[in-house]
C-alpha cells in the first residue's frame, strides 16, 4: 500500500539517509557546532574569484564528500534535487552542469533544505527511483549582495536582522535501510501576516512556522511530546520567542523546541544579530549536528521545520508584504 | 491569532534597538571626524599657504580617499557599525557607498559591473542633490525678480 497524503503531510516507510556532506564558512566553523561539519573554509572566497563561485565550490565539495562516503560516483544517483537563495537558483543550476543525471531545481528561500529533502523522499517512497541527492547552499556575501547592501557598505543594521549562514549540504537518500530514516514530511502553505520589513525575517516567518507545525501535529495526531527535539529553521532569537508565545497562547505544551539560527552560532560572542538564517542554517544544524546525534541514538525522533521568507527585493520596494512558508521533515532512528 | 493580535505580540517581544547608545555614538564619531577634518584643513592651509576656500576641496578629497581605502581594506564597515550616522552622513558615507558598490560588482567587469553599479546606492544622493539644487536655483531667481 503506497503512502498517501494525510492533510498536508505524508508518512514515509522506505526513505533512509545513506550519507551526507557538510561544508561551511569561517564563522560557522568557529561556532559551537563547528567541529561537527565535514569541512570549513577560513575565508569567504574559498580560493575562487567571486563569492558566487565560492558558494558553488562549497556545494561541489559537500557533494563529493557525501558520495565518497558511500563510495558512489555522480552517475550512480538517480536524480538530484536542490535549491539555493540566488536569483535563478544560480549555485545549484550551475553546479548541475557537471552532473550526469537529471536535476530538479527548487526554490523555497531558506526552507529549500526541507523542501528538497521532502521532494526527493517522495520520489523514493513512490518507488520511482532508488536514490536521490538533496542539496542546498547559501553564502553570506552572495545573499547580502542580492537582498541587502554591498558587503563592505558601512551601515548600522537593525537589532532584528539575521545573519545569512555560509555553507552547503548534500544528503544522499536511498530506499536501502540505514540507521536514520525520513519518517514524514509536511508541506507548508504560503502565509502572509502583512509584515513588510526585510530586516525582520523572524517576525515575518513565525506565523508560517506556526501554521506548518500545527498542521503537522493535526495531520499525524501528534504533539511536542512525540519528538525529542523540534527545531525551526531560521526564525532567530526574536522569531523563536514570538512562535513560542503564539503556541503557548494557543494552549500548546511547548517542550524541547529550539531554532537552528540560535544553535549554529554563539550568540553572545559572534556578531550575528538575532541569529543565523539561510538554507545552510537549517541544513548544517540538521545534517551536521542532529543527524550524528540520531545515529548515536541520543535522539529518537526530531522534527525540522525549515522556514523561508519568499520576498523579492522588487516587491519590497513596491511596498508589498512578505509571503512566508515553512516545510517540515521528521527524522527517526530505525529500530 | 489574527494579524492585529500578532502585531501586538510581536511589538511586545521586539528586541530593543539601543537608540540612545546609537545616537550618542553617532554624535561622538561624527564630532571626532569633524575635528579630524578641521585638523586636515588647517594643515593644508599651513603647508600650501592657501585660503580656507582653496583648502576645503583638498580636505574633502583626502577624507574621500581615506574612506575608500578603508572600505577596500574591509575596515570601514567595522567602524560604521558603531558610528552609524556619524560616518554615514558625512562625505565619507557617500564615498563608502560608491566604493563598496564598485567592489561588489568587480566580478562582473569594468563595464557591466563597476561602471553601471557604482552609483547603485549613491545615485539617489546625486539625482536628488541636483534636482533640489536646480529647484532652489529657480526659487532664488524668482526672488531676485521681485526683490
Amino acid at each position: 500500500m503506497p503512502s498517501h497524503f494525510l492533510g498536508n503531510s505524508v508518512k514515509l516507510d522506505n526513505v533512509y539517509i545513506a550519507s551526507t556532506g557538510t561544508t561551511c564558512g569561517p564563522l560557522e566553523f568557529l561556532g559551537p557546532l563547528g567541529s561537527y561539519f565535514d569541512k570549513g573554509y577560513d575565508d569567504y572566497h574559498c580560493g575562487e574569484k567571486s563569492f558566487e563561485q565560492a558558494e558553488r565550490k562549497m556545494l561541489r565539495d559537500s557533494l563529493d564528500i557525501c558520495l565518497k562516503r558511500e563510495k558512489m560516483k555522480p552517475k550512480d544517483v538517480d536524480i538530484y534535487v536542490g535549491g539555493d537563495l540566488m536569483n535563478q537558483i544560480t549555485t545549484v543550476n550551475y553546479l548541475a552542469r557537471e552532473l550526469p543525471q537529471p536535476f530538479l531545481g527548487i526554490y523555497s528561500a531558506c526552507s529549500s533544505f526541507c523542501l528538497s529533502m521532502a521532494v526527493a523522499s517522495l520520489m523514493i517512497e513512490g518507488g520511482f527511483i532508488d536514490q536521490a541527492v538533496s542539496m542546498v547552499s547559501s553564502h553570506n556575501a552572495t545573499a547580502e549582495r542580492q537582498y541587502r547592501y554591498p558587503v563592505e557598505y558601512g551601515v548600522q543594521k537593525k537589532a532584528t536582522t539575521t545573519f545569512t549562514a555560509t555553507g552547503a549540504i548534500s544528503t544522499l537518500l536511498s530506499n536501502k535501510p540505514s540507521d536514520v530514516r525520513v519518517e514524514s514530511v509536511t508541506f507548508g502553505r504560503v502565509i502572509d501576516y502583512s509584515q513588510d520589513d526585510p530586516n525582520d525575517m523572524g517576525r515575518a516567518m513565525a506565523p508560517a512556522a506556526y501554521d506548518t507545525i500545527t498542521t503537522h501535529f493535526q495531520d499525524l495526531k501528534r504533539s511536542f511530546q512525540d519528538y525529542d527535539l523540534v527545531v525551526t529553521g531560521d526564525l532567530s532569537t526574536y522569531g523563536h520567542k514570538i512562535l513560542k508565545e503564539m503556541m503557548q497562547r494557543n494552549k500548546m505544551d511547548v517542550v524541547r523546541y529550539n531554532d537552528c539560527g540560535c544553535m549554529l552560532y554563539d550568540l553572545t560572542k559572534q556578531e550575528v544579530f538575532q541569529g543565523g538564517s539561510g538554507c545552510a542554517c537549517s541544513g548544517l544544524v540538521t545534517m551536521g549536528y542532529l543527524y550524528p546525534l540520531l545515529k548515536e541514538g541520543k535522539y529518537k525522533r526530531v522534527l525540522i521545520v525549515a522556514t523561508g521568507a519568499l520576498l523579492s527585493p522588487v516587491m519590497t520596494a513596491q511596498k508589498d508584504t512578505i509571503p512566508c512558508i515553512a516545510h517540515a521533515i521528521s527524522l527517526e532512528v530505525v529500530k | 491569532m489574527d494579524r492585529k493580535e500578532y502585531d501586538q505580540l510581536a511589538e511586545e517581544l521586539k528586541p530593543s534597538g539601543h537608540k540612545v547608545r546609537n545616537g550618542l555614538n553617532a554624535f561622538l564619531y561624527g564630532g571626532v571626524m569633524g575635528a579630524i577634518a578641521q585638523g586636515v584643513l588647517e594643515l593644508f592651509m599651513n603647508i600650501y599657504h592657501c585660503s580656507e576656500k582653496d583648502a576645503t576641496p583638498m580636505m574633502s578629497i583626502t577624507l574621500v580617499f581615506v574612506a575608500c581605502l578603508l572600505t577596500g581594506l574591509g575596515i570601514y564597515d567595522n567602524i560604521a557599525k558603531h558610528a552609524g550616522a556619524g560616518t554615514f552622513i558625512p562625505i565619507t558615507g557617500f564615498a563608502n557607498s560608491m566604493s563598496s558598490s564598485a567592489l561588489d560588482s568587480k566580478s562582473e567587469g569594468l563595464i557591466l559591473g563597476i561602471g553601471s553599479n557604482m552609483f547603485k546606492l549613491g545615485g539617489t544622493v546625486i539625482t536628488y542633490g541636483i534636482v533640489s539644487s536646480a529647484l532652489l536655483g529657480v526659487i532664488r531667481y524668482a526672488f531676485t525678480l521681485f526683490g
